[in-house]
């Protein structure tokens, strides 16, 4: 299956030297697609030229073919397409309530306002309910956090409550056991042990106040018992750098939208971390140009290709370990007292950056890198005191973290005591340490010590496999709850479904841990919550407005007054270390492993590398051609004496002689989807060095299919993605329009049609705004029953995402800029694809959509061979799953389920037009999105607000105003197809001292 | 070589593709008169139900449509009656009919009823009650006289083309806002002219939006 034969042999390799050749000849054009693309090689022009690359090689997936095998599929497609198109419909039944609720009218959802947790913070969610059955869930626009937004993993989030490989049962040694036995088990367990003395607990981080008054109560029940915390992508950093500043764990909250100037030390504050969706969202609301409005600037350090650094206006790619010098240097630079390290060659970039960051005094913010060490967090807390930021850009919140702890050091302290044999009974709640512990902590051997160990989590995952107890637990749509936000604001967590497996939330197990089993997760969130409002008799009805705003008011963090200390960094910092350095970075669509059985994040492109269905190791053009190693070979990594086999993928602009490892791969006991995915990065992950790690790399002779989409769907095109920098945009406002080498509206020989009238959708994609997350993929998904189709298919070019982000860099392959490009179907006014449809499956609708009607089409597949924009996806197999009960439940009852052989691509979201259309008919209007609250779904996960929808015609949307800044754009609209979706082309603000020696587009050359 | 077919061999060659020109027509005309019959369609074809439901019954002794399908003005679904809107008279009335037994078990056991779907569309078909309700199309016109039906079945055959017979002319077939509900209303003979009007009235625009878009069924 892995043979695709008739694939050109590969191609010589690009060197450096000839990409920066190719790149020089090229004149009006600086963007490039891949390095394969940049060496214009043959396997590029394969791969663009066919709309679907590989396709035609489908039957080789029977070789071989001779004439009996032809007739006999000739005969099997006659046979399928002729006679099942004669069955009868099935006889369908009516299955109406006993007693009907009363808000529940049969086809109209309800929202339900919950949080969902990731990483132990919280995020504002309003879950979508037909009739009792989550199918999607949405940002809360009331939480600080989402402020309406939802990420991927927000969005993924649903698949995971239906994943039928979740754990169905409470086991006790691998057999079925009630929860009764286990409240026995624990009470024997634990009555034995003096004030508890060997009863050890091991958590994520945990934000919920509820569950950290149950660990409290539990501690002082049992004062001897311990408290530990794990994640393996954790702030350990951020909390000793704010020690080291403050002398107080204190947490940061950061107002991005009244910063002029932003320096990230290796900081993805756009999507890492908990508050990333409200700062993308901050961030771009400054980063944009607007009439009037001073447009904020953004400087990144980084040591790995990053989404902050992709957005960034000057970008500097160093080894991670050299980030503590830069920081050293730009403190010094500041007047803080720090002793400097090595920054040559980088300090005209780092007098620049200074000179900017002095002029915007208290308007300016330094955040650093959770992957950075302590040091560099104090640097950054220090340099926002020193540039006064704080009070106004940046504040001090108390911690969020109940009780926070280094993780790094509170695993290493747990499996010493396991390994010493003074562990009676761990109970291990969410966690899966067995995976991802440190290496050194040789967790899965001291674990084997521990007479009782009890692991509670939704998965029968590497850790529930080796404990004596595994309890399944509760889906946060399953349970009630509690959690913070980034901002402190706490959240009460609703379930919107009963446990679909019977599981237990970890707050049963608590009150199970302090002898009260029978008790349920809504009596002890309420317990604690009418203790902790005071009340009263008004609790009810206060309980009833959190419930329904999904934020409980005023428990955001108080403002803490704290000046950095000085000394931490009077030392001299480590030297710089030629050694090879590795990056250990979660991986955009499992993350730490913990969704490795998620379909949609397994396959959702990563951002930046646009891999697929596996955690690869990524190195620079340089570092691979002087190793002689290419994307798909495989690498050996060692760190001391652990070492692990890794694919290689190589990366633009990736600093030399390091490699970014993503976490989140080899797991063995995720489920069906998530076994046998990338590597185990675990293994060679200590807790000394969990983020930056010296070692070795040596290639091996075996190498494996990498899969990526990023040459998929190439457009081949002119000027599609358009930018210029904002003094270029002064000068000449309509530089945008300069590219259309026919005019805005090239003439037709046809007749047109008279869309004046009514409402016309369209749809504008700020490419300002756009940080190339791909939380519009994964919400499209969700939203339109797009079925996953495995790693196979997505390499023989046959993802079903309706909405893709095209990735180009732009400039020297050593250090390129990266332009993000969302692509969805254009709703061409004169669509190319209706006029070759045989059936007319396709067709355009009164208020100017492309219809694609799966029950005509015949699967021609002449629409997509004639689409320019290469948006249209062909269900080339039985996609969509059909049998497995429980992801029936997850699909939207608005949308068809499409079968084999049909095509389809991005609708608009139809259905939610038509619900708005109906509601504004019946009151003989037509719609207004804004009233009428109609998004559609990748416009609404969007954090940053880069999609908007709406109606061209009603001057008053939003929509209207947008296509008519001088910075709207069709993409090739010299084809006169006339696009409904346009761009709105993106401005840099570079900063003018730095122009020239950046890596970055120097004029706005368009691709 | 003698010759193997005697010139009569003609006339049966001839005979024979006549016959089989005459088989194959004649099964395309069979199967096309068989989907349009009512083993086809199922047009009129009573369906076996859990209780022998009469709406003749209930809709004479005055009983409201909406008083069961609860949701023909809000949802696409109109809705089918919880076993509690039936236990709310019959507890008292007929409470020992041999009749109703299911729904007074459904009603013990808090099993729902099921019921077998009459008027079934496609899965691809996406109808909508509430927006005919209120643009002046009456329960009669898709399910006639279900006033005079002891067995509750489909009137019309609701495939496509009989949707656009009226997505193309909806001046034929709609009514006056009170009438939806009426059973008994018979277009009167200037439907047409009062049928433009009610269009306009109901701000029906036949003029851009011809109805007639694939989305306004299919997504």
């Amino acid at each position: 299956m892995n043979e695709t034969p008739n694939t050109t042999p590969s191609e010589p390799e690009l060197t450096l030297a000839e990409a920066r050749a190719q790149l020089a000849k090229a004149r009006g054009r600086n963007y490039w697609r891949s390095l394969e693309q940049l060496a214009s090689s043959g396997r590029f022009h394969a791969m663009m030229e066919r709309e679907m690359p590989k396709q035609a090689i489908a039957v080789s997936e029977w070789d071989p073919i001779d004439r009996r095998d032809f007739i006999r599929l000739m005969g099997a497609s006659l046979a399928l397409a002729g006679l099942t198109a004669c069955t009868k419909q099935h006889e369908e039944k009516i299955v109406p309530y006993v007693t009907a609720p009363e808000e529940i009218i049969p086809g109209k959802p309800l929202f339900y306002a919950t949080a969902f947790s990731h990483g132990g913070y919280g995020y504002g969610v309003l879950a979508e309910s037909h009739m009792g059955r989550p199918t999607k869930v949405e940002g809360n626009p009331d939480h600080p956090a989402s402020l309406g937004a939802a990420d991927a993993f927000v969005q993924a989030s649903i698949l995971q409550l239906y994943d039928p490989d979740r754990s169905q049962a409470h086991l006790k040694l691998g057999r079925s056991a009630t929860w009764n036995e286990f409240a026995r088990d624990i009470e024997a367990a634990l009555s034995p042990l003096s004030n508890g003395a060997g009863f050890h607990i091991l958590s994520e981080t945990v934000t919920s106040p509820t569950l950290a008054a149950q660990i409290r109560a539990i501690l002082e029940k049992y004062p001897q018992a311990r408290w530990h915390r794990y994640s393996p992508v954790n702030q350990d950093n951020a909390l000793e750098g704010a020690k080291l500043a403050f002398g107080s764990p204190v947490s940061v909250r950061y107002a991005f939208d009244k910063a002029a100037v932003v320096l990230s030390l290796d900081a993805d504050f756009l999507s890492h971390g908990p508050g990333h969706m409200r700062y993308a969202r901050d961030f771009m609301a400054r980063h944009t140009p607007e009439l009037g409005k001073k447009m904020s600037r953004l400087y990144s350090v980084e040591s790995s290709p990053n989404l902050t650094g992709a957005q960034a206006d000057h970008k500097l790619s160093v080894r991670a370990s050299q980030v503590e010098h830069i920081a050293r240097a730009l403190a010094r630079g500041l007047g803080l007292n720090v002793a400097l390290g090595d920054t040559t060659g980088h300090d005209e970039w780092i007098s620049a950056v200074l000179r900017d960051l002095k002029r915007s005094r208290g308007e300016a913010i330094v955040i650093a890198g959770d992957n950075q060490p302590a040091i560099v967090h104090a640097l950054a807390h220090a340099m926002n005191d020193a540039l006064d930021n704080h009070g106004k850009t940046v504040e001090l919140i108390e911690a969020v973290e109940a009780d926070p702890v280094n993780h790094s050091a509170s695993i290493k302290e747990l499996s010493t005591a396991m390994a010493a044999g003074s562990v009676k009974v761990l109970l291990m709640l969410g966690a899966n340490p067995v995976y991802n512990a440190p290496a050194d902590c040789n967790f899965t051997d001291a674990l084997a010590k521990v007479p009782l160990a009890i692991h509670h989590g939704l998965y029968f995952d590497e850790t529930a496999k080796v404990s004596h107890w595994h309890l399944a637990a509760t889906h946060y749509l399953e349970e009630w709850g509690d959690v913070r936000a980034f901002d402190g604001t706490a959240t009460i967590v609703q379930p919107l479904i009963e446990p679909l497996y019977g599981g237990r939330s970890a707050y049963e197990v608590l009150s199970t841990v302090l002898g009260r089993s029978s008790r349920k997760g809504l009596e002890i969130v309420q317990e604690y919550w009418k203790e902790a409002s005071n009340a009263g008799d008004a609790f009810d009805s206060q309980w009833r407005h959190w419930l329904r705003d999904g934020v409980i008011p005023s428990t955001a963090g108080g403002v803490q007054k704290a000046v950095a200390k000085s000394g931490f960094g009077s030392g001299a910092p480590a030297p710089l270390s030629s050694e090879f350095e590795f990056i250990f970075q979660p991986d955009y669509g499992v993350w730490d492993g913990n969704y490795a059985n998620n379909g949609w994040l397994q396959e959702m492109p990563r951002p930046l590398t646009q891999v697929v269905w596996d955690n690869v190791l990524l190195l620079s053009p340089q570092t691979a051609a002087a190793r002689g190693i290419k994307s798909g070979d495989v690498v050996k990594l060692a760190v001391g004496s652990r070492e692990v086999e890794a694919p290689a993928y190589v990366q633009p602009g990736h600093p030399d002689n390091a490699a970014t490892v993503y976490l989140g791969g080899g797991r063995t006991a995720a489920g069906r989807t998530g076994d046998g995915t990338g590597f185990n990065a675990y293994a060679v992950r200590t807790s000394e060095q969990p983020w930056i790690a010296f070692g070795t790399l040596s290639s091996t002779t075996s190498s494996v299919d990498v899969v990526t989409t990023q040459e998929h769907h190439s457009l081949d095109g002119r000027h599609l993605y358009r930018i210029a920098t904002l003094e270029d945009f002064i000068k000449d406002p309509k530089w945008v329009q300069a590219y259309d080498e026919f005019g805005q509206d090239p003439t037709s020989i046809y007749p047109g049609f008279d869309y004046s009238k009514g409402n016309q959708w369209g749809m504008v994609i700020n490419l300002n705004a756009c940080i190339g997350c791909n939380a519009c993929v994964v919400a499209c998904q969700a939203e339109n029953n797009i079925p996953v189709v495995g790693k196979d298919q997505v390499r023989r070019g046959r993802e079903m995402h309706w909405i893709r982000v095209d990735r180009y860099f732009g400039g020297d392959p050593a250090n390129p800029s990266t332009a993000l490009q969302p692509v969805t179907c254009m709703h061409c006014e004169n669509a190319p694809c209706e006029s070759v449809c045989p059936v007319a499956a396709t067709t355009h609708s009164a208020d100017g959509i492309n219809q694609m009607v799966y029950n005509r089409c015949v699967g021609t597949r002449y629409c997509s061979n004639n689409c320019p924009y290469k948006v249209r996806r062909f269900n080339f197999y039985k996609f969509a799953d059909h049998t497995t009960p429980s992801l029936k439940l997850q699909r939207n009852p608005d949308v068809t389920v499409r079968s084999r052989g049909v095509m389809e691509k991005c609708t608009y979201c139809i259905q939610r037009i038509s619900v708005a259309r109906i509601a504004a008919k019946k009151q003989g209007r037509l719609v207004n999105v804004k009233q009428d609250g109609l998004q559609t779904a990748c416009q609404q996960a969007c954090p940053t607000r880069a999609i908007v929808f709406g109606d061209i015609n009603n001057p008053e949307d939003d929509i209207a105003k947008l296509r008519a800044s001088p910075l709207s754009y069709g993409m090739l609209i010299e084809l006169n197809t006339r696009p409904r979706t346009t761009y709105m082309a993106r401005i840099r603000n570079p900063n003018p001292e730095l122009e020239g020696s950046s890596s970055a587009p120097q004029q706005g050359e368009p691709v | 070589m003698p010759q193997i077919f005697k010139p009569t061999a003609n006339a049966f060659a001839r005979l024979s593709i006549a016959i089989g020109f005459g088989a194959v027509v004649g099964s395309l005309v069979v199967l096309d008169l068989l989907t349009r019959s009512p083993y086809g369609t199922e047009v009129n074809v009573a369906r076996e139900q859990p209780v022998a439901f009469s709406h003749k019954h209930h809709a004479n002794m005055g009983i409201d449509c909406r008083y069961c399908h609860t949701s023909v003005e809000e949802g696409a679904f109109a809705g089918i009656p919880s076993t509690k809107t039936c236990m709310n008279c019959h507890s008292t009335i007929f409470n020992d009919s041999p009749m109703l037994e299911p729904v007074r078990e459904s009603w013990k056991t808090g099993e729902s009823l099921q019921w077998n779907r009459v008027h079934d569309l496609p899965q691809f078909v996406y109808f909508d009650h509430s927006i005919h309700v209120a643009k002046g199309i009456g329960c009669s016109t898709c399910h006639g006289r279900v006033d005079q039906m002891p067995l509750t079945r489909k009137e019309n055959t609701l495939y496509m083309g009989w949707c656009l017979d009226c997505h193309r002319a909806p001046e034929k077939f709609v009514r006056p806002k009170d009438k939806i509900f009426d059973m008994a209303w018979e277009p009167p003979p200037n439907q047409k002219e009062a049928g433009l009007e009610l269009l306009k009235e109901y701000k029906i625009d036949t003029e851009h939006y011809k109805m007639l878009d694939c989305y306004l069924c299919h997504r």
